[in-house]
């Protein structure tokens, strides 16, 4: 009983489900679908195993609603310069690139 | 007697010879304000980025008698400027590896997830609202090594496919695919304080 204290008995009642049932994966092999996934990679019988994961697994389920969250704010921060560049177009630079060419 | 060079002979249509000179200013204005943005968004450094731009130019203007039109002008010009940010990177040895186990998905014996409960996640659109958020998420981004931090910036952000983010970063695509997922599930974790609300936007 004592690993089933430390790891949690829904663990232990999990790991058993997704062992014994027939086209299931677990929350291990979920994390390696995970990029092919949302790069729309899966080929039909993966995607299928993929979601049946999804729809019975919580933690896979909201693990990943986040993780596509934190992507999306990623993606809106790194897309954006963090200093502002300016309009203008910079004519000392344009001219040291210009001049630099001469030699 | 000497043979006269083809460009004496009147009547032949000679270039001005200032019209290299103009094509290059008009290459350098059309594209050095776009050119700077991307060296900024890598680099994260005004000063550098400069230096970044102006080598791609140099570079660039330089290739230019050669350039075979396989792609456009922009796309290549995006490509060289990539490679000079890269090379500015690595000099300054911010393309390290440090480990991000730490931040990675956890599981337990039973190859069972450990997640803690979410609440209702708020919409991207609403996080970005807030100038807080956003310097937030920005500061946990550089908390990545630079070596995932670039496969994010070059993948998500700059639309390189796996496979040109491979020849980029000189890694295989296998690499490329690991590097991103991960930098993609650190931040997960290293956001979640933000994402759970724990934090005040």
């Amino acid at each position: 009983m004592k690993y089933l204290h430390r790891s949690g008995v829904r663990g232990w009642i999990k790991g058993v489900l997704f062992r014994g049932m027939p086209g299931m994966i677990n929350c291990v092999e979920f994390e390696e679908f995970v990029l092919s996934y949302l790069d729309g990679e899966l080929p039909a019988r993966q995607l299928k195993v993929f979601e049946r994961h999804m729809r019975l697994c919580r933690e896979c389920r909201e693990y990943l609603a986040a993780y596509r969250l934190s992507s999306e704010l990623s993606c809106a921060v790194l897309g954006t310069p963090q200093e502002s560049v300016p309009e203008d177009v910079p004519e000392d630079l344009i001219k040291a690139i210009l001049d630099a060419r001469q030699y | 007697m000497p043979t006269k060079s083809p460009k004496s002979e009147p009547g032949l249509s000679t270039p001005p010879p200032n019209h290299e000179a103009l094509e290059a200013e008009v290459l350098v204005r059309d594209n050095i304000s776009w050119m700077l943005a991307l060296a900024q968004r890598i680099l994260r450094d005004q000063a550098l980025a400069e230096d970044a731009v102006q080598n791609a130019f140099i570079a660039g203007l330089r290739g230019l008698p050669t350039f075979e039109g396989r792609s456009s002008v922009k796309t290549w010009l995006h490509r060289i400027t990539v490679n000079e940010c890269l090379m500015k990177l690595r000099k300054q040895k911010q393309l390290n590896e440090k480990p991000i186990d730490e931040y990675l998905p956890e599981f337990d014996r039973h190859n069972c997830r450990i997640e803690a409960p979410w609440p209702v996640l708020s919409r991207a659109e609403d996080f970005l609202e807030s100038e807080r958020t956003r310097a937030l998420v920005a500061e946990k981004i550089s908390v990545l090594p630079g070596t995932y931090r670039i496969v994010l910036q070059l993948r998500d952000i700059e639309g390189y496919s796996t496979d040109e983010v491979a020849e980029l970063l000189e890694i295989s695509p296998g690499n490329v695919k690991v590097r991103l997922h991960r930098a993609r599930a650190a931040l997960k974790k290293l956001l979640e304080p933000v994402l759970r609300g724990e934090v005040h936007r």
